[in-house]
Order: structure tokens, then sequence, then C-alpha cells
């Protein structure tokens, strides 16, 4: 049983990982705090596809003359490398809206978003008028 | 010479030159020139894809090679009869509705920002083009990101004119992300199955790897993703605040094409790659999706009689309508798949032109259009009001229109089936979306405008390009030949092993 847990040691990290981020998504008000909940969510998949692609004893895939060498499979890696600017791409987009938010309703909590949304909407976000909201 | 080589790499061609141009576009400081370079990549496109479909007529599968890598190593683009008709819906509509832009986005969007605007229009609108076409599993999480990130830019820039379009973005970033992670997941366990990407070599793969747990969760993950980018209850939730508070341009544009892109994977994953699993399919497809999609058609229905704002109302009546998408694809009979792509055609050209006579109605009120606003309009705006009762009859499913052909499509694949309880389903649902036109139009229409109402200006760049999208309505409602051949054979090409 404990010989079988260290065996899928990472794995068990990653679905921690997935399970913790994708709670802060749902269950935080907070539109910052959603965002990281996201990045950690995408990272324990990032963990997952590095995990398939490791050999035990292996090693990196370059070439060294030796047949009996074990390589890791660089595939995975390749891929999440991709991932990883698309993580960053939405990270960035995000917080950006999430700045324009702020401009806009002069909050970044869900709750009080909803709330301001009942009011009329401005024509036009402008620094001024919420920072005198405030 | 110089010809063959643009023949050959056509597909290439038609997610490249959207791409290439965005760039140019972002930077350009006049925004009629960034409209033109927006007009002439959806334009090229266009053409490509009605090239790629002429040839793909036949039945014939064009496989091409990025960067002449053979495709297990390689990506490779898969062009037949289902993803060129896919692709050609998307294009037409998506130039047609590039076309109306030049005068929504004057009005709505800041002329400096215009230039950035109309880049990420061409960068969703070359995403799009890229998942319908890639048979790389992975490769697709990137083209499906590339056009959900570029259609998060576009929705926010509604905070010009209504900053609800912010938060409406940040929840379309956070759900869609979510879903598109999801789909990655789901990459994961297949790859850890077949040890290929290639959607193909999965199917062939899949039927001998002895997959397990694995197969079912990554069929689930990469199935749940998707739902997530097709809007289909109940994670639709997303759509309705996205498509009502973006700009009106970008409303057409999504309406008509975005989700489009997304049932037509949903559909490659169930034939396509898990084509060897037929089980799991069919018990995914007959008491997950078909339960979902009626749902979605009720909810989507009933939540639009109860909307008083006009562009949200079509927005809930998206979901209803992709609901009619998602129940013909998932009956997973040929008729019921070709009914499938009929209503994608025939629904891109209802709600593009829906969305573009709503913008024509924003444009000229320089407020939302509410019950309230809208009060009279057809005398106010009587050629764009004409329009918008075409394609609003259109919706309702009424002969000679193409959303009858739909319909009639959809009821007889049904009938094939015997599943009389899903058709009587259909039915109520499509009496009950009588209710909400028939709330609209009797406000447009036999309500006289409100006293001292100020007289309203109908401009032809708008007006225009909405009449082609009203006249393919009323011509595809009569001569469906084109639409309904084209369909049956995107059906024999995805269930025939496609891949």
């Amino acid at each position: 049983m404990i010989e079988q847990l260290a065996g899928s040691w990472n794995y068990i990290i990653v679905v921690i990982l997935m399970m913790t981020g994708l709670f802060i998504v749902i269950a935080r008000a907070n539109l910052v705090k959603k965002m990281i909940g996201l990045s950690i969510f995408q990272t324990s998949v990032f963990i997952f596809y590095i995990s398939l692609g490791k050999m035990a004893n292996g090693t990196a895939p370059i070439l060294d003359g030796n047949p009996d060498t074990l390589y890791s499979n660089p595939l995975p890696h390749v891929l999440i490398l991709t991932a990883i600017v698309v993580g960053v791409a939405t990270t960035a987009l995000g917080l950006a809206l999430i700045l324009r938010i702020n401009e806009a309703f002069g909050s970044v909590e869900e709750d009080e978003i909803i709330a301001a949304k009942a009011s009329q909407s401005l024509a036009r976000p402008q620094r001024p008028t919420s920072e005198a909201a405030e | 010479m110089m010809g063959t080589a643009i023949l050959t790499n056509l597909p290439a061609l038609l997610v490249v030159v959207p791409l290439l141009l965005a760039p140019f576009s972002a930077v350009l400081p006049i925004a009629g020139l960034a409209w033109v370079l927006a007009l002439v990549g959806t334009g090229i496109s266009f053409l490509a894809a009605l090239m790629l479909q002429s040839v793909t007529e036949n039945g014939v599968r064009i496989s091409y090679h990025l960067g002449n890598w053979e495709p297990p190593w390689g990506i490779e683009f898969v062009v037949d009869s289902a993803s060129s008709l896919t692709l050609v819906v998307m294009s037409g509509l998506g130039f047609l509705a590039t076309l109306a832009a030049r005068r929504l986005v004057a009005i709505e969007i800041a002329d400096k920002d215009s230039g950035k605007f109309y880049a990420a229009w061409l960068l969703v609108v070359g995403g799009l083009f890229g998942l319908v076409m890639t048979a790389d599993a992975f490769n697709l999480f990137v083209f499906l990101e590339i056009s959900a990130l570029a259609s998060v830019i576009l929705i926010g820039m509604g905070a010009g004119t209504d900053r609800r379009a912010l938060v409406a973005g940040y929840h379309y970033l956070v759900i869609g992300a979510v879903g598109a992670t999801f789909y990655v997941i789901g990459v994961g366990f297949i790859y850890a199955i077949t040890g290929t990407l290639n959607m193909g070599d999965m199917a062939s793969r899949l039927p001998d790897a002895a997959g397990g747990a694995a197969l079912y969760v990554g069929f689930g993950f990469m199935v749940a993703g998707m739902l997530v980018k097709a809007a289909i209850f109940p994670v639709h939730i997303w759509l309705p605040a996205a498509y009502g508070y973006a700009p009106s341009a970008v409303s057409t544009l999504l309406a008509a094409i975005a989700t489009k892109a997304a049932l037509y994977v949903l559909a490659r994953i169930f034939f396509t790659i898990f084509a060897g699993t037929p089980e799991i399919v069919d018990i995914a497809l007959s008491n997950i999706i078909v339960p979902l999609a009626v749902g979605g058609i009720f909810v989507g229905t009933i939540m639009a009689i109860y909307e008083a704002d006009i562009k949200k109302m079509f927005a809930h009546s998206s979901v209803a309508q992709i609901g009619y998408i998602a129940l013909g694809l998932a009956l997973a009979t040929p008729a019921g798949i070709s009914a499938g792509f009929i209503h994608i055609g025939n629904h891109a050209l209802i709600k593009g032109g829906i969305f573009m006579a709503i913008g024509g109605f924003v444009a000229a009120l320089g407020t939302r259009a509410s019950l309230e606003t809208i009060t009279g309009i057809g005398r106010r705006m009587p050629i764009t009001a004409t329009a918008f009762l075409i394609c609003g009859l259109s919706l309702a499913g009424l002969p000679l229109t193409a959303g009858f052909i739909s319909k009639l499509y959809l009821v007889r694949a049904i009938l094939e089936t015997n599943s009389y309880v899903i058709l009587a389903l259909v039915l109520i649902s499509s009496a009950l979306s009588v209710v909400y036109l028939w709330k609209v139009m009797e406000v447009m229409w036999m309500q006289p405008a409100p006293a001292r109402s100020p007289k309203l200006v109908e401009n032809p760049a708008i007006y225009l390009p909405l009449w082609m999208v009203a006249l393919g309505n009323i011509w595809f409602g009569i001569d469906a030949g084109w639409i309904v051949g084209a369909a049956r054979l995107a059906a024999t090409a995805l269930l025939g092993g496609g891949a």
C-alpha cells in the first residue's frame, strides 16, 4: 500500500494541486485569487505531463552512443513548454482585465462587482470616477 | 508554378494569412486601413475555404503536412468534406461580419484602439480555422487558446460602452481556461495510452491499447473541456453575458462562428478519435450529450423568454440553438449528423443576421437595445427591421427560410431513431421559441414609437451586409440542395472513419 503510494507520488501531488487550484477558482470571490487558483490548476497539469515522460533512471534524450542508456521521453516537455506559454498569456490577460475591472468598478471582489452591476453602467470607465467612489 | 504552390498550400494559408496580417493591423494607426486588412484576411480565407470545399466535394481527403514533416512526428492538417463545410460556413460569415464591422466598430471602439481590435479579430478567425483543420490533439489546444484569448480581448473592448463587458470577458477567460485545461488533461491520458498525438493514430491504436480506466478518464476530460467551449448546458453560463456585453460587431462574429468550431471538434472527438471504441462513445452520447442538449434547448429558450435586453435574449437563444446542433450530432446516425451540420450553417446565417441587425439598432439608438428602447422601431428603421424580421422568422423555422430546413432535417433524423420523447420535446421547445420572438416583433412592429422620438438614420454600411445575410436565409430556405448535399457528405466523412 505504502509502496504503491510512493510509486505514484507525483500523481498524488498532481491531484492535490489540481483540486486545490480548481477549488480556489470556484470558491474565492476575489478575482486575483481566482487567477492564482487557475495558475495552480494549470501547473498541476504541467507536472502531470512531465511525470508521464519520465523513465525510471532515464536521462536527457541526447544520444551518447551507448545502446543501454535509457532516455526520458522529451515530447511531453516540449508540449508543456507550449502550455506554459499559453498559461502565461492567460494569466497576463486575466490580470490586465482585473486592472481594468478595478478601474471601472473600484473593486476586485466578485460580490461587490455584482452589487455594482445592479446600478447603471458607466458610459466609459474613467479613473477619477472609480477613485471618487471609494 | 506560383499558382500550384498556392493551391497545394491552401490549408496552411487559411490559418497563416489571418495570423500574419494581425500584427500589421495592430500597428496601423488608421482604423480604416486596419479594417481593410481584416477584410482582405477574411476574404482570402473565404476564397481558400471555397476552393478546399470544391476539391473535397467528391469525398477527397486532403492531408497537409506542416513543414513537410510526416504525420506521426509532424503536425497534420486534415481537410475533408466535414471540415471544409465548417470552414466555408465560418469563413463566409466571418467575411460578412467583417464587412458590417466597419461602421459598428467606428461607433463603439475608440479610434486609437481600432488597429488592435482588428488584430484580435484576425487572431480569432485564424485560430478558429486552425482548430477545425488540425489533426493533432495538442495543436488543437494551442489554436483553442489563440482564439479564446483573442475573443476575450474583443469582448473586453465592449467596456467602452458598458463596463460589464470586462466582467463578462473575465468570466469567459477563467471558465474557458479551465475547459481548455480539462481538454489537455484528457489528451495527456490518451497520449499515455497510445503514445501519439495524431488523431488518426489515436483512433487506430485505442481499440488495441489496454486503456482501462485511463481511457474513460481521458475521454471524459476531453469531452468535458470541449463542452465548455461549445457552451453546451450546463457549462454555457459564460455565453449570455459574453455575447450580451461584447461590442455589436464581436457579438456578430462570435455568435456566427465561434461555438461552431468547438461543436465540430466535439464531433471529431466522438467520431474520429474514439471511432475505435464505439461502446463508450455510444454511452456518452445517448446518456449524457442528448439529455444535456435537450436541457440546453429548454433552459436557453426559457431564459430568452424572460430576458428584456435584446442582445442577451438572443444570446440565450444561441444556447438553445447550440442544443439543437448538439442533439443532431449526438444522434450519431448519418441523418442526425447531417442535420447537425445543416444547422451549423443555418444557425450561423440566422444569428449572424440577428446580431448584425441589433448592432444596427444600437448604432442608431445610441443606447442598449431592450424591449423598451426598440418600441416601434419597425417604422423608424424599416430596412434594418425587415431584415431582422426575416432572420427572426428563420430562427422560428418558418417554411421558405433556412431555419425551416434545419428543423425539417432534425425532426426527420429524430423520427428515424424512433425517439418520440425527444421529438415531442423538440417540437414543444420550437413552439416556445416563438414566444420570445413574438415579444420582440410585437414591440417592434405593432406598438407606436414614443412621441417626439428623434429620426433614426440607417447606415448602408451596416444594412447592406445584413441584407446579404437575410437573403441568404431565404435562399437556403428555398434552395437547400447545396447545404444538404454538403452536410450529407460531411456526415459520411465523419462516420466513415474519416481520419
